[in-house]
């Protein structure tokens, strides 16, 4: 679908990029990450043209896109910022219905699409249509921001920090909420940050960079398993001894006081508690220390209005591991199910422990430190 | 009592010198708008040319309006030709400088944003700079216009006509009511024509950009 071919990007004497060459599926998830500075954002923004590399040639779909009209071009990708950037002047519907104006839809149709959008992003048309985006949260807007670059259906999307900005229970939901409509929506996205536990959760191949070089692209298991470089070790967390996860004991990596709550608590306290204890997800846990299922920010926010206490809203049906496991479980467990937590379960039913992607990480990193 | 009188007696001709304030000042104003916004446009996209241009704009400000008018009677000769192009000039600073920061402010990531979804050069300045941006030209607008309104009433001084010429009669034949009768006026004209255009400068100002109350 893309693909660079011995991308150079310079500036005066300085090299943003140094030779790439990358290949992107269709329907692929592709996250770059790397440290500030690593051409990143550069190799991302030359997609689109905003940004024009020195040597070498980009395709889409076998076009070099130099050879195209970088405006046409940039009509037909969806692009998505940090700042997000919705234009204050204009109404929602205006912001989301942009690229479809550039392209001269006719109004009805553009309008049956703004609405579609909202929709699908959860956020209905009667109330927002025709707000401006200073009336709305940071959540809100970069969901609109999303609508925004899906409005004239692009196979392409670009997305350069978009969750960096918001607070991590929001980013958190945002990820999720990315990663459901990617699973409906099937499109070609490229995506930068610099925050692994991001590329992780969201990433079918993940391109770690460093000085303009991309120094490994594989799937985020492969990343963790088999490192081929010092340094894509040492940015995914020192975990060296994820080379033989196989050898390693859930006990010994696990947390071992998870952030948990009582059925009985309200949907009010689990927020706070999410809230002070910078989690996005709760351990449900009953008064004797037995393991109930687990709820998260998202279940709360959504039956906010329905429910009460975190006993209606829990999730039961929770992929586990007992005491004995090893990580290497552990991690077939997170890919195949596609889940970012793995509680640590004992024989009599108590919750030992729980293993989130992330602390997989820290905690070997950390014992490498030590 | 005597200044009542004045209006009394000579209501044409307070009137004609008002409207004749207006059109110099129109005038010069309308000019100075035509083109100083594309000036100022102009000026963003060139940062040296911007710097030359606003320190040379800013000098026509700091010299005396007096003297200015007298600096160019030897090349124009006097009257409202004279006046007009000084009145321009002088109003040529607030507008091209207040175009010129309002594009300028806008955040550059809405200009990134606006590139990335495809919107050609003219399209971010008609779409994102300009509606950004014009209640901020609009500011400049009112403040040149506000102290062209003073000015033109020295334009008398040279031919130029408006209520300036009350006020210099008057004053040369000690009459206090003629005096007030060319500055009174003036001083409403200043006063209506900011309360018109604060209005104007607000209207123009996007509903998405306007505090909430």
């Amino acid at each position: 679908m893309i693909s660079f071919k011995n991308v150079t990007k310079k500036y005066d004497n300085f090299v943003a990029v140094d030779n790439i060459t990358l290949n992107i599926n269709r329907g692929e998830f592709v996250v770059l990450i790397g440290p500030s500075g690593c051409g990143k954002t550069t190799t991302l923004r030359m997609i689109n043209r905003l940004i024009e590399p020195t040597e070498g040639t980009i395709y889409i779909n076998g076009t070099d896109i130099g050879k195209l009209d970088a405006v046409e071009l940039r009509r037909n990708i969806g692009y998505v910022i940090q700042q997000i950037a919705l234009f204050p002047h204009m109404t929602i519907a205006q912001n989301i219905g942009l690229v479809p104006y550039l392209k001269n839809w006719p109004e009805k149709k553009r309008r049956e699409r703004v609405e579609e959008l909202l929709e699908f992003v959860g956020m209905p048309p009667a109330e927002f249509y025709n707000r401006y985006p200073n009336e709305l949260s940071g959540g809100q807007q970069q969901r609109i921001g999303v609508a925004r670059a899906l409005a004239a259906d692009p196979d392409i999307i670009l997305m350069d920090e978009p969750f960096g900005a918001v607070d991590p229970i929001t980013r958190a939901t945002l990820q999720e909420e990315l990663l459901r409509m990617q699973d409906k929506l099937e499109k070609t996205i490229v995506f930068v940050t610099h925050d692994i536990d991001e590329a992780l959760k969201l990433a079918d191949r993940i391109a770690i960079m460093k000085e303009g070089r991309v120094l490994q692209y594989d799937s985020p298991n492969q990343l963790l398993t088999n490192p081929s470089h010092g340094f894509v070790e040492e940015f995914i967390g020192r975990d060296r001894l994820l080379k033989q996860p196989e050898f390693i004991n859930v006990i010994d990596v696990m947390i071992k006081n998870p952030v948990t709550i009582l059925p009985e608590r309200t949907l009010t306290q689990a927020l706070e508690k999410m809230r002070q204890e910078k989690v996005d997800s709760l351990m449900v846990v009953d008064q004797s220390g037995r393991f109930m299922g687990l709820t998260t920010a998202r279940d709360v926010l959504e039956n906010f209005e329905r429910a009460e206490r975190v006993s209606e809203i829990l999730t039961t049906d929770v992929h586990y591991v007992d005491e004995d496991a090893n990580v290497s479980q552990v991690l077939a467990i997170m890919a195949q199910k596609r889940v970012g937590y793995v509680p640590v379960i004992s024989g009599d039913n108590k919750l030992k422990g729980l293993i989130t992607r992330s602390s997989l990480v820290n905690v070997l990193g950390q014992r490498l430190n030590t | 009592m005597t200044l009542f009188n004045f209006f009394i007696n000579n209501p044409d001709t307070v009137l004609r010198l008002a409207l004749e304030h207006l059109q110099l000042t129109g005038s010069a104003i309308l000019t100075a708008i035509a083109i100083g916004v594309p000036l100022g446009i102009a000026l963003t996209r060139n940062k040296h040319l911007a710097n030359i241009v606003l320190a040379v704009t800013s000098v026509f400000q700091t010299i005396p309006s007096i003297a200015f008018f007298g600096l160019l009677i030897p090349f124009l000769g006097i009257g409202k030709r004279t006046a007009v192009l000084v009145l321009f000039l002088y109003a040529l600073l607030p507008i091209v400088k207040n175009t010129y920061t309002g594009i300028k402010e806008v955040s550059p990531f809405m200009i990134d944003a606006g590139r990335g979804m495809g919107m050609t050069n003219m399209q971010i300045l008609r779409m994102v700079e300009l509606p950004q941006a014009l209640s901020v030209i609009m500011a400049g607008v009112r403040i040149a216009t506000v102290i062209n309104i003073g000015t033109t009433t020295i334009a008398a001084y040279i031919g130029a006509g408006g209520l300036g010429e009350l006020i210099f009669s008057g004053i040369q034949l000690y009459r206090n009511e003629m005096i007030l009768a060319g500055a009174l006026p003036a001083a409403i004209l200043a006063i209506l024509a900011d309360q018109v255009l604060g209005y104007v400068e607000n209207a123009l100002k996007p509903k998405g950009l306007r505090k909430k109350r």
